[in-house]
């Protein structure tokens, strides 16, 4: 069993993982009824699925620069997607949109009311 | 031995190319509910669902093709991508406030 062989088997499982996170996703964001619940799809498992297949194509050429390259965009993507998520809910949630599924009180309903970030 | 190898990566680009092909089905997906997302924001989250698709879509041509430069286009849209959904999210909330 060469190394090499090993290595493109796990590329390609990496890449499949991936493809499949990143169609769950979209399925996510075409299928649920709120834009709160279509962010949530989108941007966790949008980012595991880039994540991974990233990494697959840099497993397979293993050479320096392109596994420095892929470690670069999996942690850059770790790092501000939740960012981006976070600005996003919160941009939606005070452009009006309803929280379905919710049966208590909002919690968020005094900084709605108060105009201050 | 060499011709062992040679086919391993011939299927590895085979499976890249069909991998690249099947993008194009989330790549609809995102398009439909950029379309006829109800509101705005839907439109921003479909936006920012493309970023990923798009970063991927480089990650795979760089399989297909084995140029390693696509990796640095992929990085680039991660960048952009991310400045793009901290702009239009600021946007809608200033707009959403008043």
């Amino acid at each position: 069993m060469n190394i090499d062989v090993v290595l493109i088997a796990v590329a390609l499982l990496l890449k499949t993982i991936g493809f499949a996170f990143l169609f769950a996703a979209c399925l996510g964001l075409l299928r649920f009824q709120d834009p709160l619940q279509r962010m949530h799809a989108a941007t966790k498992a949008g980012t595991i699925g880039a994540g991974l297949t990233v990494g697959g194509a840099a497993l397979a050429s293993a050479e320096g620069a392109t596994l420095t390259i892929a470690v670069l965009i999996i942690l850059f993507l770790t790092l501000t997607v939740p960012v981006a998520a976070h600005l996003l809910g919160r941009a939606i949630y005070f452009s009006g949109a309803q929280l379905l599924g919710l049966e208590e009180r909002d919690a968020l309903q005094k900084e709605n009311e108060s105009d201050g970030m | 031995m060499m011709d062992t190898l040679l086919q391993i990566d011939l299927l590895y680009t085979t499976a890249s190319r069909v991998l690249l092909a099947l993008l194009s089905i989330p790549l609809g997906m995102t398009l439909v509910r950029m379309i006829y997302g109800p509101t705005l924001a839907d439109r921003f989250v479909a936006l920012d669902m493309l970023t990923g698709v798009a970063v991927t879509a480089a990650a795979l041509t760089m399989a297909v093709t084995g140029r390693r430069e696509f990796l640095d286009v992929g990085l680039g849209l991660a960048v952009f991508g991310f400045m793009g959904t901290c702009a239009l999210a600021a946007f809608l909330e200033s707009r959403g406030k008043k």
